[in-house]
């Protein structure tokens, strides 16, 4: 077990590679309780959220959810979430644990207004992500046949003796699957259940090491480590979660600017080329006898067998296919940048 | 349940040694809780350590874990299986996953380290 954001969370629970194996493979089940929760609603909670977040929920539906970026003044990035629009003036948001308090402090720093009530209910909320090729099949067996498997970035919510269930088309592994939340008291009942369905499909649970190693295997960032209040998400090639066309939003100056000016460093992805340790956050970066960064995330992949790993790099040293040192104890191991995702799924041939 | 061989001496940050022939490396118990050793970092030949002192690294998927001299002396041989095969960490913690052995220069140090019965009790 590991201190996490406040709560003690195990890395594990029979092995990284087992479980990040049965996830590509079958099914794994993920308790995400620790993860933050936010409702708002009212008239002004569209423009609100609009004004607060980089990418338009103008664009959603009732029923859809999106990506987006809450940053500071200066574009820099506070944290990466979940929007869903739960109705025309209802949305429920999901956020990283370790930035809950930060989250809630900027959003209340915007000034919510009359129109838009805010509610904070992480403490009540516990979570569940199911996340595999065998979603469907483990979903149609907890839920029974008739149940409606949620799409990509789709919510559906129901009214439970105990509280709210949100259920929805979202994960962090690259794998089909679904999150869903509901009220604390019920997670532990909820995730037996989900793990007994689970291990009929071949599946597992699983903890924070093999959602660090499965999220990193497809380029997703991890906020603390690849995205931070002094990077954009420019700079962390998240620009497609950013509409400039909306209208002004918090960070939005800052990121004109930097796009005129040109981009400070970029967010690479690179690989090991050499027999080497893995590499981990930290390890400087180096191009021809100049050190010009930190690795933010690495490891190991355990699909590809391979050192990999994110890092700032300069612009021009994030084109595909340059070569790289990574320090490791004092050695440098050669490394090149390559394009990300590190892992595409095969086309299944049936 | 670890697998805790009787003839070893155990540190507290999990190396074994055997006084008969040396060699040292991590505890079964170890290997289970580092699970899928990926790279190990292996001293080099007649390298002189006391007592301690950090003189390998076994990286496993989850994290990077030094590894120190259970006692003083020379490093006399290297496990150089362990550059291709690392897993032999868990695999076979205790024969075949030997990291090094040493030549000790105090073999009375190896009275301050644990026998089996206290290392069971120190893992429990």
């Amino acid at each position: 077990m590991v201190p996490f954001a406040g709560w003690e969370m195990p890395v594990q629970y029979t092995g990284i590679v087992d479980e990040h194996k049965a996830v590509r493979g079958s099914v794994g089940v993920f308790d995400i309780s620790h993860m933050g929760q936010f409702l708002l609603e009212g008239r002004g909670a569209e423009a609100f959220l609009n004004r607060a977040l980089t990418n338009n929920v103008s664009k959603l539906a009732p029923g859809q959810g999106q990506y987006s970026l809450l940053l500071n003044a200066n574009g820099g990035v506070i944290d990466d979430l979940i929007v869903y629009r739960l109705s025309d003036r209802e949305f429920f948001l999901v956020v990283n644990a370790s930035k809950i308090d930060e989250d809630r402090a900027q959003l209340e720093s915007l000034g919510f207004g009359d129109d838009v009530q805010f509610a904070d209910i992480s403490a009540q909320t516990g979570g569940i992500a199911v996340q595999g090729p065998k979603s469907r099949e483990l979903f149609a067996e907890v839920f029974g046949p008739s149940a409606i498997f949620p799409e990509h970035n789709t919510v559906f919510f129901s009214i439970t003796p105990t509280g709210v269930l949100y259920l929805c088309g979202t994960g962090y592994t690259g794998e089909e699957g679904f999150e869903f939340f509901a009220p604390s008291s019920e997670i532990t009942d909820w995730f037996t259940k989900l793990n007994a369905a689970a291990r009929n499909q071949g599946g597992m649970p699983c903890a924070l090491g093999a959602r660090d190693t499965l999220r990193l295997e497809m380029g997703y960032p991890l906020n603390g480590n690849d995205l931070a209040q002094d990077k954009t998400p420019l700079q962390a090639g998240l620009g497609f979660f950013v509409d400039f066309e909306k209208g002004d939003f918090v960070g939005r100056e800052a990121l004109v600017a930097q796009k005129a000016s040109g981009l400070p460093s970029k967010l690479t992805g690179f690989h090991m080329t050499s027999q080497s340790p893995p590499p981990r956050a930290h390890y400087a970066v180096w191009i021809d006898g100049l050190q010009v960064g930190e690795v933010c995330s690495g490891g190991l992949s355990p699909t590809l067998s391979q050192g990999i790993g994110m890092a700032y790099l300069p612009v021009a040293a994030s084109k595909p296919g340059t070569p790289i040192e990574i320090e490791i104890r004092g050695k440098r191991y050669a490394a090149e940048t390559v394009k990300k995702p590190f892992y595409r799924k095969q086309p299944v041939i049936s | 349940m670890s697998n805790v061989p009787e003839n070893f001496r155990y540190r507290e940050s999990h190396e074994w040694i055997d006084p008969q022939t040396g060699a040292v490396g991590i505890s079964d118990h170890a290997q289970h809780e580092l699970t899928d050793v990926v790279f190990v970092e292996l001293p080099k030949v007649g390298t002189k350590v006391v007592t301690g002192q950090q003189i390998a690294v076994v990286e496993s998927v989850k994290a990077a874990s030094d590894i120190y001299a259970p006692v003083s002396g020379e490093i006399i041989a290297i496990n150089e299986a362990l550059t291709n095969d690392p897993a032999l960490l868990n695999t076979d913690p205790h024969v075949a996953g030997w990291i090094f052995k040493m030549k000790l220069t105090e073999p009375s140090e190896l009275e301050a380290l644990m026998d089996a019965a206290a290392y069971r009790a120190h893992i429990a």
